[in-house]
């Protein structure tokens, strides 16, 4: 027969345990242990709701937030950033962009490289907004903003064109101020 | 000192019917009002808002509610019971309506009791009207011909035996020291001290069943909406289903009133007799209050808990309570 290495009336590990349930003393224990709970509950009525309303107030935004994207111009020329080089939908996971990139004819410069994007197409119901095409421009020419409100009625208007990735976003995020 | 009423007081007819009406528009004005504070409550202790969409401050809530309810289907199970089913949520509504009766608002003033009828036989009136509220809750499960209704039905009859006989003997206490069955009276002989403190057992128990009573947490067992959908009221649907959400609060109102006059002194407070209704009504709300501020807090007991809390804890202190102030009316 084995031997056991422990006694029969001794735990192997020890074992916490609470006060046995039920008689006077449990009644005792659960009214104070309620009473323990209301104070509780007080507690957080007292420091009032947590609450984001929504569409009236927003969630501020970290400044590395990635949401909608951005083609930039050059501030002094107005020349647009993009060459036209097609690393952004390279490097697209989703294989949401579309670049078709045209010569520039002198006289009538759209970019400050030798080529620029005539066509640059983004479509939203695809990408991921993992950042990728941010990170593979070599001329910083896209970028991702912070606005997160896309939502449409139709997949055909989720595709962004050009003129509309240019245009100067409504800013409708507020941005996570410092220590926030 | 009468034990009963002074039936000899009586009323023009026209008197009683304005009053009727006045006492039932006030509680239906009420009630849904309750409905949104609850929900706004319970929000806050959940660090929510609760709703605040409908209406400024979401007070309209309960209109689109019950506006919901009442465009919806009146469904009926195949296998239910057709006339016990559609008895089922007018029963517990009957008795809320019957029990608000009796809660007094204020003395008579100008030869007008402020209260809807002063029965001689006051409290054992509220527990007769009382329970026939069960029988709703028993004939609505059982006539469903579904399992979780029958389930719900039997725990209400479980809950039902658990907590009656302790409720009338920590009502017992207040009704010795007060001399009468009335609770015109009761409230009158509370001048001196309000009875909630010499007779606190009895509250704490009389709140204890009250909540049993009301079918809220601690003790929601027959409606248990996580383990039996929603117990009794599984099959119901539309406007029966809102009748059966309404007579929860009516309930309230009504053991919030029966306990604000037999312990809190009713419509005692300082000020003219005019603010009589007016303490007794924010006496009421406070009970109300801490109905919601348990809900907040306390999970639900199983029907076994319920069953030995009632039988082992608040009969014996029940018991106690009323020996001991039996004992100590006779020796004073």
């Amino acid at each position: 027969m084995t031997e056991f290495p422990y006694l029969d009336d001794q735990d192997v590990v020890e074992v916490q345990r609470g006060p046995e349930p039920g008689g006077i003393g449990g009644a005792y224990r659960a009214f104070g242990e309620t009473l323990r709970g209301l104070k509780t509950t007080m507690a957080r009525l007292i420091e009032g709701p947590l609450t984001i309303q929504y569409p009236e107030e927003k969630t501020p935004v970290y400044p590395r937030f990635r949401g909608r994207h951005k083609l930039h111009r050059f501030e002094d020329t107005g020349l647009e950033k993009c060459v036209g080089c097609s690393l952004c939908a390279a490097a697209c996971p989703a294989d949401c962009i579309r670049v078709v990139a045209a010569e520039n004819i002198p006289g009538e410069r759209v970019s400050a490289g030798e080529r620029y994007a005539a066509v640059y197409e983004i479509n939203m119901s695809r990408c991921i907004f993992c950042g990728y095409c941010e990170i593979a421009c070599p001329f910083d020419a896209i970028t991702m903003g912070h606005d997160y409100e896309m939502a449409d009625y139709d997949r055909d208007d989720l595709i962004f064109t050009k003129e509309m990735l240019l245009a100067e976003s409504v800013e409708r995020t507020p941005l996570r101020a410092e220590g926030e | 000192m009468h034990v009963l009423a002074d039936t000899q007081f009586v009323e023009a007819t026209w008197i009683m019917i304005v009053k009727s009406l006045v006492i039932f528009g006030l509680v239906f004005g009420i009630l849904p009002l309750m409905t949104v504070l609850e929900r706004k409550l319970i929000g806050r202790f959940q660090h929510r808002y609760g709703p605040n969409r409908v209406g400024p401050f979401g007070i309209l809530q309960p209109l689109a509610d019950v506006g919901k309810l009442i465009s919806k289907e009146s469904f009926r199970p195949d296998n239910a019971i057709r006339t016990l089913f559609v008895i089922g949520p007018l029963l517990p509504v009957l008795s809320g309506v019957l029990a608000l009766a009796i809660i007094p608002w204020g003395d008579v003033q100008d030869g007008v009791g402020l209260y809807g009828i002063d029965v001689p036989i006051g409290i054992l009136y509220f527990f007769a009207v009382g329970s026939i509220a069960f029988y709703g809750l028993l004939l609505g499960g059982w006539s469903s011909g579904s399992k979780y209704s029958l389930l719900g039905a039997m725990r209400s009859a479980a809950q039902l035996i658990s907590y009656e006989v302790s409720m009338g003997l920590a009502l017992l206490g207040a009704i010795i020291m007060g001399g009468s069955l009335s609770l015109v009276d009761i409230v009158h002989a509370q001048g001196e001290i309000w009875f909630i403190v010499p007779q606190f057992v009895g509250f704490l128990v009389f709140m204890l069943a009250g909540f049993a009573e009301t079918n809220r947490t601690p003790f929601d067992m027959p409606e248990a909406d996580a383990e039996l959908v929603q117990g009794f009221m599984t099959e119901y649907g539309g406007m029966r289903f809102g009748s059966f959400l309404l007579v929860e609060y009516m309930e309230i109102m009504v053991v919030s009133g029966i306990a604000a006059a037999m312990f809190l002194g009713g419509w005692m407070g300082p000020g003219p007799g005019w603010l009589d209704p007016i303490w007794m009504l924010a006496k009421i709300l406070g009970l109300i209050l801490f109905f919601i501020w348990v809900r907040a807090t306390l999970p639900r007991l199983r029907y076994d808990q319920l069953m030995s809390l009632g039988w082992k804890i608040l009969l014996p202190l029940a018991t106690l309570n009323v020996l001991v102030t039996a004992v100590l009316v006779v020796v004073t």
